[in-house]
């Protein structure tokens, strides 16, 4: 192995990190708004958090890998993938699922564009491909159907459902006026 | 997954120090690999160190039009960054060109340049993998391997690197900066990589303890126009079968200097020297590319299944060298593909 200069800094080796874990620990989350204690070990992914201990099973578990989408929630409302988050690195952060997508009363504008245009089959990926696609509309690209599917690549539908997933995309976005890089919010 | 401990750092030194201490332990950022591993057992950490929280997420201007990127910058914040959009448009383009939205949100550049091969022998702790397990012999050589690589195999392993960031930091001759027990090292990207020869489980020379904490990205004025041109099997959310990152400067239709790397068909983030050296002096004509891509692939190796990597990657170099240079037709004027 070649050898690079050394400047200075060298570093005091010393380990005085708070350990947490392995054995379950208290765990505080801040889930569609709500502050939640939960009891588990730090290698409990977010996705199992939320279905198995906070009984939000509307986050569907499909590749459990990061490949599919199923999982898509928001952390400090950007999406990402439930699966490879450990609920132990969302301490201080906020996490936002599809029970809390609505105000409770009406459903999302999204959540409504899914059924008016048939945007589903069997729905088990469609929690995840709404909260990827609302957060999308935010990130401001979904000029046309070109980048609608590049930009919801990551949520794959067994089914096939996409050109309606498409449609449901596009309704809102033309409801909302949110097609140009300015919507970002 | 097995179970693991936890701490949460917020500063470099205690990141450094608790890692360094403690070998059964590795530092976690966006988790897009490690976890997945972990939960696979091909990683076998007891403990993770959560570096999300330091002071690493920066993009900033350096003076002379380079760029630095810190280390826990997000793939997405980073690709979207304008000195990346400006400055240098094949890392931006390669970055957006990889995994989903949903994992570049999550990713770090640190952990990008870090990620470990996607071959699935690699990741089957059932199957015998050099890389994995020294010493264990190598499943791809006779197996499926249409993923694999053609340039800088050796016969211990053929399993390329994922990484399209990479290849462009390779092109454009970034440093990769660590800090650690021992103190600060600036690594140049290509030797960041080595070939796999007898060792292939080791990736890089980054020590246990020791955090990658930025990469600076040097001066290149033609890189203003540079692009990352990847093919695969599908059109989006997919690993490269070959990719070239590619920087061309022209006086009067010669080239005056070029950056070549290629990405999916080899063992490491492939700097192209050779066709470096064609092309340089030599006019901007499919000729010329073509020129260059058979000096590139001269030495290929096929292990079955990928051979037809090596007329790929030959055909990605020229394309992506004819759109750089603004000649985008995608018949030459014998008719034929490029």
């Amino acid at each position: 192995m070649k050898s690079y200069a050394e400047t200075a800094g060298a570093v005091e080796v010393a380990d005085t990190a708070v350990v947490r874990g392995p054995n379950a620990v208290v765990v505080r989350l801040s889930v569609n708004g709500t502050i939640r204690n939960i009891l588990v070990e730090p290698r409990v992914s977010l996705l199992d958090a939320l279905r198995d201990r906070l009984d939000l099973t509307g986050t569907k578990k499909g590749c459990n890998q990061g490949a599919c989408g199923a999982c898509t929630v928001w952390v400090d409302r950007r999406r990402v993938l439930a699966c490879l988050t450990l609920a132990i690195t969302c301490e201080t952060r906020e996490v936002t699922t599809i029970e809390g997508l609505s105000d409770g009363v009406h459903l999302h504008p999204m959540q409504q564009a899914f059924i008016s245009q048939d945007a589903f089959q069997c729905g088990y990926c469609t929690p995840g491909q709404i909260m990827s696609a609302v957060a999308f509309l935010a990130e401001g690209h979904a000029a046309d159907d070109a980048q609608i599917r590049e930009w919801m690549s990551g949520n794959i539908c067994r089914c096939a459902a996409y050109p309606n997933i498409r449609a449901a995309i596009r309704q809102v976005r033309d409801e909302a006026g949110t097609s140009g890089p300015d919507a970002a919010g | 997954m097995r179970p693991v401990s936890y701490s949460r750092v917020a500063d470099v030194a205690t990141a450094i120090g608790t890692v360094a201490a403690d070998p059964d332990s590795t530092f976690l950022a966006g988790g897009t690999t490690e976890v997945d591993l972990q939960r696979i057992h091909v990683a076998r950490s007891k403990r993770l160190v959560d570096i999300n929280d330091l002071p690493l997420r920066q993009v900033e201007e350096l003076p002379g039009g380079g760029v630095r990127i810190g280390a826990v910058a997000r793939m997405s914040d980073v690709a979207q960054a304008l000195p990346v959009r400006r400055r240098f448009p094949m890392v931006s383009e390669a970055l957006l060109l990889g995994a989903s939205p949903q994992l570049r949100n999550m990713a770090s550049i640190g952990g990008n340049l870090m990620q470990r091969t996607r071959c699935g022998y690699f990741r089957d702790v059932a199957a015998p993998c050099n890389k994995r397990e020294p010493g264990t012999g190598c499943a791809a050589m006779t197996g499926v391997n249409r993923g694999h690589a053609v340039l800088g195999t050796s016969e211990y392993c053929i399993a390329t690197h994922p990484s399209d960031l990479a290849v462009a930091l390779v092109a454009l001759d970034a440093v990769v900066l660590t800090q650690g027990p021992a103190g600060h090292r600036q690594i140049p990207a290509d030797d960041f990589y080595p070939m796999p020869g007898e060792t292939p489980d080791r990736e890089h020379p980054v020590a246990h303890g020791e955090l990658v904490v930025a990469v600076e990205i040097p001066p290149l004025p033609m890189a203003s126009t540079s692009n990352y041109l990847k093919v695969r099997d599908r059109e989006s959310y997919e690993f490269a079968l070959a990719s070239a990152a590619v920087a061309v400067s022209l006086d009067a239709g010669v080239v005056t200097d070029v950056r070549l790397a290629l990405g999916g068909v080899a063992t490491k983030p492939w700097r192209a020297r050779r066709a470096e050296s064609v092309l340089v002096g030599a006019p901007a004509t499919v000729e010329s590319f073509r020129a260059a891509a058979d000096a590139e692939l001269a030495d290929a190796v096929s292990h079955g299944m990928n051979a037809y990597k090596i007329e790929l990657g030959r055909r990605t170099i020229v394309r992506a060298l004819r759109t750089v240079t603004g000649d985008a037709r995608m018949v030459s004027d014998d008719g034929n593909p490029p």
